[in-house]
């Protein structure tokens, strides 16, 4: 039988641990709610199809900054997923360790740098070299931030992938090669796409690496050579203003950037899941 | 993946150039050294980004030299920079961060995995990956706009809990080196909720089923079986925490108070090596101010290895004593 | 599945390419100081409008954002609320071949701004009280200094809490420009600039960031652009000038600050912070854009001299309603006169 004190000790964790998500969930409600009741309820068919107008002036939008941000998370995507995640799939699959110790170490601390200084490392690199701000600076900026992040966050879910289902793999006469590709990758999808997803997300809020790289513009952006607006800096300008009306311009922009998000993460899941969903 | 054992797609060819082309089309080499490659990128993008760091900063380096770790004044004025009080800002709000952030984090994370029902949890999760994307200005809106005058609210609770601690003595005006802790709490624990909850998923049934035969209760089978299973990936998503926290800009400017000066009260303000280079880079129009953030930039670097060698030496000595 | 990525890539991709090209579009990127930015923002709208294919591009990113930008090349012209420095103008020269101009916009004006439990009126201030202030020698509300200007107002004997700006910004250099006007102690041991070493107080990341610590905080002080305390409404004292009255930052008080002064220099770098004159607020200052003498591409350099001279003209008649003051026609001559510097 089991004693009172483990089954209280028992009760009790558990219990603490549903306080926890509580809180965590509570906040995050929280904060969704605030952005939505602030941005969400004032947001108008303008915000989505119009160039932003100067105070004041009803009707403006953010069109352009939603265009801009696309391009610069798909640029960066496609620079610092598939670097990190092959990096990752290194470490994890054929590192000795003390090198792959050193990339591990390495990577940790690039995540550690101050999104301001990826931004000033961007624009010495790239900007002052061209000798003008572009969107491409600035995906690369998000770019080079994506990179240490995905590779962290593969290893980690690769390498939880039980050793047996490697072995079994291997009995079969697989390759090395042919057995990460075919057997641990997908078993390890979930993961290897919830840490994709979180890093868009991350990156996708960044506003200091932008200021010095694609610098910002009232309007559109052809092409990837020009300035290009952000959502993340109009937040920022309009934030920091005086004025009311641009204000409340930040908190839909804000609300709508989350929203961004949760399209990429729900089309990624879609199009990434044999049969439309994500098994679990 | 030794060329000479024969697989069952492939007959063994004879020769050393056909050993050699076989070693190719096996992929094994092609995988190896694209991924190498890859890795390696970590290490060239680090090694740029230090090398610049450290030649824009020469100017700062060959005026104070080692005493810029030591000092403590700020003033672009007279041209005198220091770092101390930076370093410690930086350090406090993120170890405070933490502190709060991991017991939150993964308690919930363990909940999500363990004991609410599939849909719930996957809802939740979904939901709490959202809050990575916001943006770091709107933290800093929240902070100043409603969390901290609903932590003046509380402060004469936690003054009556924890007041007795010089950590929680002195004024309190809100901003302060405490509500930035909390601010980037908030700003980590999805990270740590969402990774760890996946990496407690990815423990095989089998174990938990081993421990609760053997007439563990659930929470000792979590703690004493789940959790060992999982502890990389816990520790590696807490890696990415203390990352995120350290280098975070805009909403911590926005409510440590930004005054570099030391406090022993967490009720001071503080101010973090992030938040002043964001505060004063665009605006830093002469070359020894710039050149001084950069080493503010570097020593953040320098400060990261420590930081993260101390923690690996905290994971390995926990590591050895445990099973796995 | 690979193949299912790839083409929805490729068709991403290829979609957000194209965007929207215009022909014949002169594109101008100028970047600077954050305190101008909305009525930079409806000039370069408005002048838009007008000529539909001269688009000027400005961002704040910062007076010492602007100086360092224009310096590099990478922006066609910048913007300032202080006057670059001679080893700025300097540096310009060296690095880009020709002089820079320094062409006067607006008026702006910081506002000293407070949250004292039970006083709503709009209190005096004198220079030497604020430099007080600041410096953390006058600590306590119902100190003499501020006590005697306000005759008839009950003044709490709090500590005075001092909020300050936290990161470099123009308005943070007119402050501490003024206060090393009035105040020698201060010029000594703290000077001026965008950024100083503040001897008390919490810092607020921009005029957001500061107001919203002096709502919280009982019995503080700090000080905002004057744009910024009348959009929010906020409750902000009266300023002793050199004439001997307490004035009120306001629209009118502020160009009569610039008015005031004497001979403008050719240049037009100069500090209007405790200005002579009656009616003068002395908190006020000019902000300026920063363009280069000599401009290579002709469709840029005509499109940049056509907008400084609307700018003069039209654009002057748009800043009130923004909360910007006017330039003095006596400015406005002198500048039309300067555009011809520009090569």
């Amino acid at each position: 039988m089991l004693s009172l004190r483990r089954k209280t000790v028992n009760a009790v964790m558990l219990s603490l641990t549903g306080v926890c998500t509580f809180l965590a969930v509570g906040t995050l409600l929280f904060v969704l709610g605030y952005l939505f009741f602030h941005g969400g309820t004032s947001l108008t068919l303008d915000f989505f199809t119009k160039l932003p107008t100067p105070v004041g002036e009803p009707g403006g939008g953010m069109a352009n900054a939603l265009l801009g941000s696309a391009k610069l998370l798909l640029l960066a995507s496609c620079i610092g997923i598939p670097i990190g995640f092959l990096g990752g799939v290194y470490l994890a699959e054929f590192g000795g360790s003390s090198f792959s110790f050193v990339v591990r170490y390495t990577t940790d601390l690039l995540n550690g740098v101050p999104s301001i200084v990826i931004g000033i490392f961007a624009y010495t690199l790239i900007v002052l070299p061209q000798g003008h701000f572009s969107t491409l600076s600035g995906g690369l900026a998000l770019g080079v931030m994506m990179i240490p992040i995905a590779i962290r966050s593969s290893e980690d879910f690769l390498k939880a992938v039980p050793v047996s289902m490697r072995e079994g793999a291997m009995a079969l006469g697989a390759s090395k090669a042919k057995t990460i590709f075919t057997v641990v990758i997908p078993a390890a999808k979930a993961g290897l796409i919830t840490g994709i997803m979180l890093n868009i997300a991350r990156v996708a809020g960044e506003t200091a690496p932008l200021i010095f790289t694609a610098f910002g513009n009232r309007y559109w952006s052809p092409g990837w050579e020009q300035p290009t607006a952000a959502l993340p800096v109009m937040i920022y300008t309009y934030a920091i203003s005086p004025y009311a009306d641009w204000k409340q311009q930040a908190w839909s922009a804000g609300f709508v950037l989350l929203m961004l998000v949760l399209v990429i993460n729900v089309s990624a899941r879609m199009i990434l899941s044999k049969r439309g969903h994500v098994a679990r | 993946m030794s060329a000479t054992a024969p697989t069952a797609f492939e007959a063994r060819p004879s020769g050393r150039a056909s050993a050699f082309w076989q070693r190719l089309r096996s992929g094994d080499d092609i995988a190896y050294v694209i991924t190498l490659t890859c890795a390696l990128t970590i290490l060239a993008l680090a090694a740029l980004l230090v090398f610049e760091l450290y030649t824009n900063s020469t100017l700062p380096r060959e005026k104070f030299g080692w005493s810029f770790l030591t000092g403590t004044t700020w003033d672009p004025v007279v041209g005198q920079f220091g770092a101390l009080p930076f370093i410690y800002g930086t350090v406090v709000t993120s170890a405070l961060a933490l502190l709060i952030g991991i017991p939150l984090g993964v308690g919930a994370a363990i909940f999500l995995a363990e004991l609410a029902p599939t849909k719930v949890s996957n809802g939740l999760t979904f939901l709490i990956e959202l809050l990575a994307a916001v943006p770091s200005v709107i933290f800093g809106l929240l902070g100043i706009f409603v969390l901290v005058p609903a932590l003046v609210a509380l402060e004469p609770a936690i003054r009556a809990v924890l007041g007795w601690t010089p950590l929680f003595s002195g004024p309190f005006y809100g901003v302060s080196m405490f509500s930035a802790g909390v601010v980037l709490t908030v700003m980590i624990i999805p990270f740590i909720i969402s990774i760890s909850r996946e990496v407690i998923l990815a423990v095989p049934t089998e174990q938990r089923e081993g421990a609760l035969a053997l007439g563990a209760t659930k929470w000792e089978t979590t703690w004493n079986v789940v959790l060992p299973f999982a502890k990389k990936g816990i520790m590696g998503s807490i890696f990415l925490a203390l990352a995120r926290s350290l280098g975070e800009t805009m909403a911590v400017t926005m409510v440590i108070g930004n005054e570099p000066k030391i406090h022993e009260s967490l009720f001071a303000p503080g101010y973090s090596i992030a938040a002043v280079i964001a505060n004063n880079f665009a605006e830093a129009s002469d070359a020894l101010e710039k050149g001084a953030l950069i080493e503010l930039g570097l020593v953040l670097f320098g400060l990261t290895i420590l930081i993260n060698g101390l923690a690996r030496v905290l994971v390995l000595s926990t590591t050895k004593k445990g099973a796995r | 599945m690979t193949r299912r990525i790839f083409i929805v890539n490729a068709a991403l991709a290829a979609a957000l390419t194209v965007g929207v090209a215009s022909a014949q579009q002169v594109l101008i990127n100028a970047g600077g100081a954050t305190f101008p930015y909305p009525i930079y923002s409806k000039w370069f709208d408005e002048y838009h409008k007008k000529f539909s294919n001269i688009a000027i591009n400005y961002a704040s990113i910062g007076s010492g954002g602007g100086i360092a930008q224009v310096t590099a090349g990478t922006v066609d012209f910048g913007a300032s609320d202080g006057p670059m420095t001679d080893a700025a103008i300097k540096e310009f020269q060296d690095k880009r071949g020709s002089a820079i101009l320094h062409f006067p916009t607006v008026l702006g004006a910081d506002v000293p701004t407070y949250n004292i439990p039970g006083v709503t009126a709009s209190l005096n201030f004198t220079g030497e009280a604020l430099a007080g202030i600041f410096l953390g020698k006058i600590t306590k509300w119902n100190d003499p200094e501020i006590a005697n200007a306000n005759p008839g107002i009950k003044l709490p004997s709090t500590n005075i809490v001092v909020v300050h700006r936290s990161d470099n910004s123009g308005t943070s250099f007119i402050w501490t420009d003024y206060l090393s006007k009035v105040s020698k102690e201060w010029e000594m041991k703290v000077g001026r600039g965008t950024g100083v070493n503040w001897p008390v107080g919490l810092g607020g990341k921009g005029n957001e960031g500061v107001s919203g610590s002096i709502q919280q905080t009982a019995n503080s002080i700090g000080y905002v652009e004057i744009a910024y305390a009348i959009q929010n409404k906020m409750v902000y004292g009266k300023v002793k000038n050199p004439a001997g009255e307490f004035i009120q930052a306001s629209l009118a008080s502020v160009t009569a600050a610039a008015a005031g002064m004497k001979d403008m220099p050719e240049d037009f770098r100069v500090s209007i912070t405790n200005a002579p004159g009656k009616g003068a607020y002395p908190i006020s200052s000019f902000t300026w854009l920063l363009i280069p003498s000599k401009i290579a591409d002709p469709a840029k350099k005509k499109a940049i001299k056509d907008f400084l001279a609307w700018m003069l003209a039209d654009g002057q008649k748009m800043t009130e309603a923004l909360t910007y003051a006017q330039l003095p026609k006596a400015v406005v001559t002198k500048e039309l006169k300067a555009i011809d510097k520009i090569q």
